[in-house]
């Protein structure tokens, strides 16, 4: 086929050919993370039937956001085939100045918000100048700064103290739940939002001739959004309260929806997005393209440290409270295991806002699960360890899959 | 064929690698129109040369006329403002990214903030076609699934995507086989009798005298000749590569002619 005869419309099979194609060739996209959803709502359901109750899936949403914001930054580290081991401490310390600000200084909840944010974004700016102008490796780097923001944790927490966060602003991001008729408009708006994008899409490329997605693949993929939205509305919208109403979306759906829309379009629709690829892909490529790999990298370690700054926030909300284990423990472990287990490689230039959703879903359905079976702490880090082993073998073993088949 | 002024040209260029030196005051010419074979035995210069040119590596010392003017090039963007584009020996595409993204890699088109692909892609398929390319299935498809010929497609239409004045080509047959040669060299004449000032790199003298108008020697680092391709035999292009010299071409004690 050549380009000049190619037909204006790819027809259906054709794309479910190129699909199977791309998974026999080692590109496996989404697929092991909704694989891995399916299977542990089923076992999990089939063991403990609470489960798949409307209380529980609400609970592991909020449960999830925070590994789904820490994961969705690191993402941009991941990109780039480098790694932020301190992001869930750099959570922590910001969490920290979100309560000191507000709790012992009074500040209102915008204010420290900012310099909850900001602070993030120093750190990354720190880190990636290190990496990027110093050279050292982004695993030392950020070694160094997971074990010592460990000590600004507690220094700045006085040894150890907890503070209590009782903004209620603060409070309702991961405790309080939309109205249901908010729900519905913001699924409406998803969907519609999405059907408007793909449609003026389709439309721009076939008044210029070019190869188009064909109706039937964008109407299952809008009717598919739009089962998958409204069947989670409906669920969340259900009443789940035990002596009161308690019904809605958790705040967090919407906080989590508009960051993965903002870092989607950066990534896909962008010149700084498509740089950030073509620097994990090949870094010697992109500085003979002009573009300043530098700048590329440090921004990457900003983005990531400031979604730990938001991650920690959320977990401040989720705790009422802010401790020397906010963002300690497993929090890096199950947000880099998210980013994997979501498809995104471990070698760089591969990688999508998306995985951070799947993958935080997947980590936060074995915390979640294995607690309901009475499973204690040890087990569950045991058997999260091992799943993110498996998506890193798999993701190596797709990459050497990859090689050998030619693609990617 | 003319024998006007070079559209690009370098007098006494050095070059050093911490105490190693590459390059020792070499000159070079590149004309419209006219295909110039650079050769030299591995290690004599050639890509260091091209990366001087193209703004990859800065040269310690020398003088870099465009057009009649000196110029500064300090860096991959002020080659490619000028108009000169170069098809690296590891061609530098990105595998991750498909066709028209590595041929738009740092000069994406945008409409707002937003990058325009359907333009890009418009572009892309026009600039290939243009090269009668007719073995890519698609232009969205990841440049790690392409053929070796099909990629050395992609890294010259990436460079002839950008109405440039110079387009350099540092080895671009060494790893096809002999039909994807031919088709490069082919693509190489064309790109020349469009009015491109072309520099071919090759070990090949066959590939050399068969779409060449000048040859330039390169001798470990110096530039032994640069002669018309009319006025020379194979065996003493040759003997320029191996020994520097050939009768009255050539360096005579470390200096050119
Ligand atoms: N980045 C570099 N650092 C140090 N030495 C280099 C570098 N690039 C090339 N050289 C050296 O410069 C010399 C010329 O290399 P090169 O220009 O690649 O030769 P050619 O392309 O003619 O085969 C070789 O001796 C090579 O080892
Ligand atoms: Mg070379």
């Amino acid at each position: 086929m050549s380009t000049q005869t190619l037909p204006p419309k790819t027809e259906a099979p054709v794309i479910v050919r190129e699909y199977v194609d791309r998974v026999r060739g080692g590109d496996l996209g989404a697929l092991p993370a909704v694989l891995g959803l399916v299977v542990l709502t089923v076992v999990f359901s089939a063991f403990q039937p609470i489960f798949f109750s409307p209380g529980n899936f609400a609970n592991l949403l909020t449960q999830g956001a925070v590994y789904v914001v820490i994961a969705m930054g690191l993402i941009f580290v991941l990109l780039l085939g480098e790694i932020d081991l301190s992001a869930g401490f750099t959570s922590g310390v910001c969490a920290a100045v979100l309560a000191i600000t507000l709790t012992n200084m009074g500040w209102p909840w915008y204010a420290s918000v900012v310099a909850a944010m900001i602070t993030g974004a120093v750190i990354g700016l720190v880190l990636g100048t290190l990496v990027a102008k110093i050279g050292i490796p982004s695993f030392v780097v950020t070694l160094a700064a997971f074990i010592a923001f460990q000590g600004v944790v507690l220094l700045l927490l006085k040894q150890g103290t907890n503070i209590s966060v009782r903004d209620p602003t603060i409070v309702a991001i991961a405790n309080r739940n939309l109205p249901p008729w908010l729900g519905w408009l913001m699924a409406a708006v998803t969907v519609a939002g999405y059907a408007a994008v793909q449609l003026a899409q389709a439309r721009n490329r076939a008044r210029r001739g070019l190869p188009t997605t064909p109706p039937l693949l964008l109407a299952a993929r809008v009717g598919g959004l739009a089962l998958v939205v409204g069947l989670v509305v409906y669920v969340l919208n259900l009443d789940r309260g035990r002596a009161v109403v308690l019904q809605g979306v958790p705040i967090v759906v919407p906080v989590i929806l508009v960051l993965f829309l903002i870092w989607t379009f950066v990534l896909r629709r962008t010149a700084f997005g498509r740089h950030i690829y073509a620097v994990g892909g090949n870094a010697e490529a992109a500085r003979r393209a002009g573009i300043s790999v530098d700048r590329i990298k440090i921004a990457c370690f900003v983005i990531c440290s400031f979604m730990a700054s938001i991650g920690g926030i959320i977990a401040a909300s989720r705790a009422n409270s802010v401790d020397p284990n906010t963002g300690g423990s497993n929090v890096l472990l199950f947000a880099v295991g998210a980013a994997v287990i979501g498809g995104t490689s471990l070698f760089g230039g591969k990688g999508r806002a998306l995985d951070a959703i799947l993958g935080g879903a997947v980590v936060a359905m074995i915390e979640n699960g294995m607690g309901l079976l009475g499973y204690g702490a040890g087990q569950k880090l045991v058997v999260t360890g091992l799943v993110l082993l498996l998506a890193a073998s798999v993701d190596a073993l797709s990459r050497k899959r990859a090689a050998a088949t030619g693609h990617r | 064929m003319s024998s006007q002024a070079p559209v690009l040209e370098l007098r006494g260029i050095d070059k050093s690698f911490g105490p190693v030196q590459v390059l020792h005051n070499v000159a070079f010419s590149a004309y419209a129109g006219e295909v110039t074979a650079l050769v030299g035995d591995n290690g004599a210069g050639k890509s260091t040369l091209v990366k001087c040119i193209g703004g990859i590596h800065p040269y310690d010392s020398g003088e870099y006329y465009f057009e009649g003017n000196r110029v500064q090039v300090n860096s991959p963007r002020d080659a490619a403002a000028l108009g000169v584009e170069i098809v690296y020996q590891d061609l530098a595409l990105c595998d991750n990214l498909d066709i028209v993204q590595n041929m738009f890699l740092g000069r994406e088109r945008k409409s707002g903030l937003v990058l325009d692909e359907a333009t890009m892609e418009e572009m892309a398929a026009k600039t290939l076609a243009g090269l009668s390319v007719r073995t890519v299935k698609s232009l969205r498809q990841h440049v790690s699934s392409l053929s070796g010929g099909q990629r050395q497609t992609v890294a010259i239409a990436k460079a002839v995507l950008w109405n440039s004045k110079v387009v350099i080509l540092d080895e671009p047959t060494a790893a096809l086989g002999v039909a994807q040669t031919a088709q490069v060299l082919e693509l190489v004449r064309q790109l020349a009798d469009k009015g491109l000032a072309v520099v071919l790199i090759s070990h090949n003298m066959n590939d050399v005298f068969a779409v060449s108008d000048r040859i330039a020697a390169l001798y470990l680092g110096r530039m032994a000749a640069q002669v018309k391709a009319s006025e020379v035999t194979h065996s003493q292009v040759v003997e320029l590569i191996t020994s520097g010299r050939s009768g009255e071409l050539g360096l005579k004690n470390g200096a050119a002619t």
